[in-house]
Formats: C-alpha cells, structure tokens, sequence
C-alpha cells in the first residue's frame, strides 16, 4: 500500500486517535502513516460491539423480570461472557450459573460476592441491584 | 547521572513498539520493524479450540512476551521481567523503578485503560505499554500504537496491571539491564528470516504457518452450513483479529515488508530482499481485500459467497508462499 492510500475513514471507533501504518511514499521508502480509521475495520468492531449491547438488553430484560440475578445483567455490561466472567474470578461456570439465579444470588456470601465485585471493577452493594437503564423489555 | 528525555514513537504493533521505544531510550537505535522482524514476529496459527469472546482464536504473530524473549536471546540484549503476587507489591515496584529514573514495560488489560476509546475496549489481557513517569498518582504512559503519549491514574492501571484470566498479566513489569550499543545486524537478520521462512512454509501442525491460513479458508468454507448469525460473526472476528487486534494480517505483513526493506542496507540493497519486501507488501494488500469483502459480506442481506472469501485466503496462502522461498533464497546465499 502506498501512503496515499491509506484510508482516513473518521472511524467513530477510533474515538480521534490515530492508528500507525506501514505504507510505501513516494521514494519508495515504507514508513508509519496515521489512518483516523477504516471503514472496513468500523463495520467489524460495531458489528460485534452490536451483539454484546444485544446481549447486554436482553439481559436487562431478564433480570429486570426477575428471571436473573443483577450479576448477569452486569457480567454483559461490562462486555464479558461467562468463560471471561470464570476466568476472571477463577469460579467454575457451573458455580457461576447457580448465581444467576435470583435466589441463590440473593444468599450469595459476602467474600464470594467481593470477588465478583473487583473482578467487575463494581462495589459488592452495586453489584446486588440491578441499576435502572432505558432498555424496553417486551 | 543524566537520563535522557523519553522519546514516544507511535507504532503498528505494541510489543515491537515498546520494545523499540525501550532499547532506543537505552542507546540501541532499533526501528519497530527491525524489532519485530529481528524477533521473528511474523506468524500465523488458527486455534478453534481457544475461544476468545466465542470465537476461536486466530493469531498473525507470536505468542505475547515473544518479542522480548527473543530480542533478548538474538541481541544480547539483558532484560529483567517482573510478576507479582500482589497489587500492593507491584505498585510499589512500579513507583521504585520509575524513581529510579527508569523507563519500564508492562502488560495490561485493554478493557480497564480509560484513555482507550469506548468501542475498542474489549477483554484483551496482553496489551503491552511503557510507563515513563509518575506524576501525584497519574502516570505518563506511551502506548505504542496511541499517536501521543496518554495519562493513566494509578487504579485505573493497577486494575489492568492485574486482571485475571487467560493471558493474566500478573503486574509484569520490565525493562533492560543490560544494552549493547554495536551489534553487527547481519547474521541475526538472516537467522531470524529463516527462522520465519522456515517455520511458516514447514509447520508440522496443520493450524500454523500456511497451512493454518489454509485450514481457516476450509472452515469459512463449512460456515455455509451454519447458523447465518453466527457465520458472520466469526467473520467478522477473523477481520478483527486481522485489523483491530494489533493489526494482524495487513498491518504486520507491511510492518515486516518494512523490515525486509531496512535489512536490505545492511547487505548493499541485496535485490532478493527487495524484491520480498514488495511481494509482501502485495500480500498485505490481499489481506486487506479479503478484510473489504467480508465486511460486505457482513453489511450485506444477500447470501454469503463463502467459497469466494475462502478462495481468496487461499490464493493469500499461495502468494505468501512466495515470498517465503523467495526468503530462503536469501538465507541460502548469505
């Protein structure tokens, strides 16, 4: 690629910034461009930023109707899924699952709960009610 | 002692970056891509049965930590690497080597770096960056692949300093103790091209090297079969593990058309090397059609034409092929 070609899209994703690429000028010299973005690369990134607010929605929705637990509802928020969410705290899916259940998160134990809290970046008393947002719920 | 200014370099890929930025500011003048060249970066492997946000992982470099491994062991270069068993430890280390006058490495979480624009903070756990000064509880980092230098409150940092999980970075810190300021290129130029020549062409696993780029091109194809939903999200994937991810496939076949290009001075602009670098170029630029049609693809309501996107990684596989015996000619002559 030749420096001239090197997109400059104002990708939304890039937020501003640039990003450095290695392109040809006209000596014939490859050296760093910053591209303000790539419609190409826009479409992909929102594309699976998409799906995790889709994910995020329909588990508000859940929650909010009382089939799951708030920590569902934030796991998704925070753009994790439960293999990030059991990794992160090191608990095993299943374990993880039971919490997700209303009842059992209900009863859940402090120092069970602190864990879940750093690994989110939330405080325990947060992560206990579901925060109100905007989503319609059908 | 006076310790000279930092310098921050905006670069494709952070690894190579920090690990240029760091042994410049220690008096070993080494471009990014002579970096990443000379560590043997360029890469390929499909990994399907390592999920990363449910997609199987699809990786255009080395493992993380390999650029420093490798610089080490090719350069001479002595560099210390740093975990910690607690937070509290790796702060105070942190502050220690910084009040130091030292510029220092670490690896983070990308998720948890406040300056990193919203839509591209995604659970990312090798994300490399420099720390150059302390300031109250903020500090100056410079993160390779930002334009300029960014600012990072010490929560913030410790948070991504020390995320659990795959890839986890345990605090890591590091920096050099030990810079050669003369190193006669050469032989390690032809080493690390034939160690890459030769690993990608000779792969005895069938998810690395060509034969990985061959073996995803057969998996696009089987996507037909598939729920459309999730076929275009693991297209999608494959693209943002090309460009978004430390720009894979395009960006690191420019950034070591680069390298060839540089290390061809150091043998009197030798033909075959120049020659490569413009092969690898083109390759960079199919990756980069590839990217085009399947973001199409994506944006599209018709049917995927997945035998056209797998083709296209194919003809890739053959035209980097290439290049990589065109590589060992080199090596042979040298």
């Amino acid at each position: 690629m030749d420096i001239n070609s090197v997109p400059q899209d104002d990708s939304s994703t890039y937020a501003k910034n640039k990003k450095a690429i290695y392109a040809k000028d006209e000596d014939g010299s490859v050296k760093v461009v910053g591209s303000s973005g790539w419609n190409v690369e826009e479409t992909v990134t929102k594309q699976a930023l998409e799906n995790l607010l889709e994910h995020e929605a329909e588990a508000y929705c859940e929650v909010k109707k009382g089939l799951k637990s708030p920590l569902y509802y934030y796991m998704y928020s925070i753009r994790m899924d439960l293999q990030v969410l059991s990794e992160s705290t090191g608990f095993f899916k299943w374990t993880i699952n039971r919490d997700f259940k209303p009842e059992v998160f209900a009863k859940i134990n402090e120092k069970r709960l602190a864990v879940y809290a750093e690994a989110m970046g939330i405080t325990s008393e947060n992560l206990k009610v579901l925060q109100e947002s905007n989503y319609e719920c059908t | 002692m006076s310790v000279p200014e930092f310098k921050h370099t905006h670069s494709a890929h952070c690894e190579s970056g920090v690990m240029s930025s760091m042994l410049r500011h220690y008096g070993l003048n080494l471009s990014e891509p002579m970096v990443f060249g000379l560590a043997s970066a360029l890469t390929f492997a499909y990994l399907p049965f390592l999920k990363m946000g449910g997609m199987p992982l699809v990786a255009y470099r080395s493992m993380p930590k390999s650029i420093i491994k490798n610089i080490q062991k090719n350069l001479n270069v002595k560099m210390k690497l740093e975990t910690f068993s607690s937070k509290e430890k790796g702060e105070a280390r942190l502050d220690e080597l910084l009040s130091e006058g030292k510029i220092v490495g670490a690896q983070s979480s990308v998720y948890w770096l406040p300056y990193f624009p919203e839509e591209m903070r995604f659970h990312f756990n090798a994300h490399n960056l420099l720390v150059f000064k302390k300031d109250g509880d903020t500090y100056d980092v410079s993160d390779p692949v930002f334009e300029f230098t960014q600012k990072c409150d010490k929560a913030s940092l410790t948070k991504a300093r020390f995320v659990k999980g795959v890839m986890a970075p345990k605090g890591l810190l590091y920096y050099p103790t030990s810079v050669p300021t003369e190193i006669d290129l050469k032989p390690v130029i032809v080493k690390s091209i034939k160690k890459v020549a030769k690993s990608m062409l000779n792969t005895p696993v069938p998810i690395a090297g060509l034969k990985g780029i061959k073996y995803l091109a057969k998996a696009i194809r089987k996507l037909g079969k598939k729920d459309k939903r999730y076929s275009k999200l693991f297209l999608g994937h494959i693209v943002r593990m090309q460009e978004e991810i430390g720009t894979g496939g395009a960006g690191f076949r420019y950034l070591y058309a680069s390298f060839l290009q540089e290390s061809s001075l150091a043998f009197d602009s030798d033909a075959t090397l120049v020659e490569a670098s413009e092969m690898f170029l083109k390759v960079g630029d199919e990756f980069r059609e590839f990217a085009l049609i399947i973001a199409k693809s994506v944006k599209s309501k018709k049917e995927i034409d997945y035998e056209k996107i797998a083709n296209k990684l194919d003809s890739i596989a053959d035209e980097e092929k290439k290049v990589y015996q065109k590589l060992l000619e080199f090596c042979a002559k040298h």
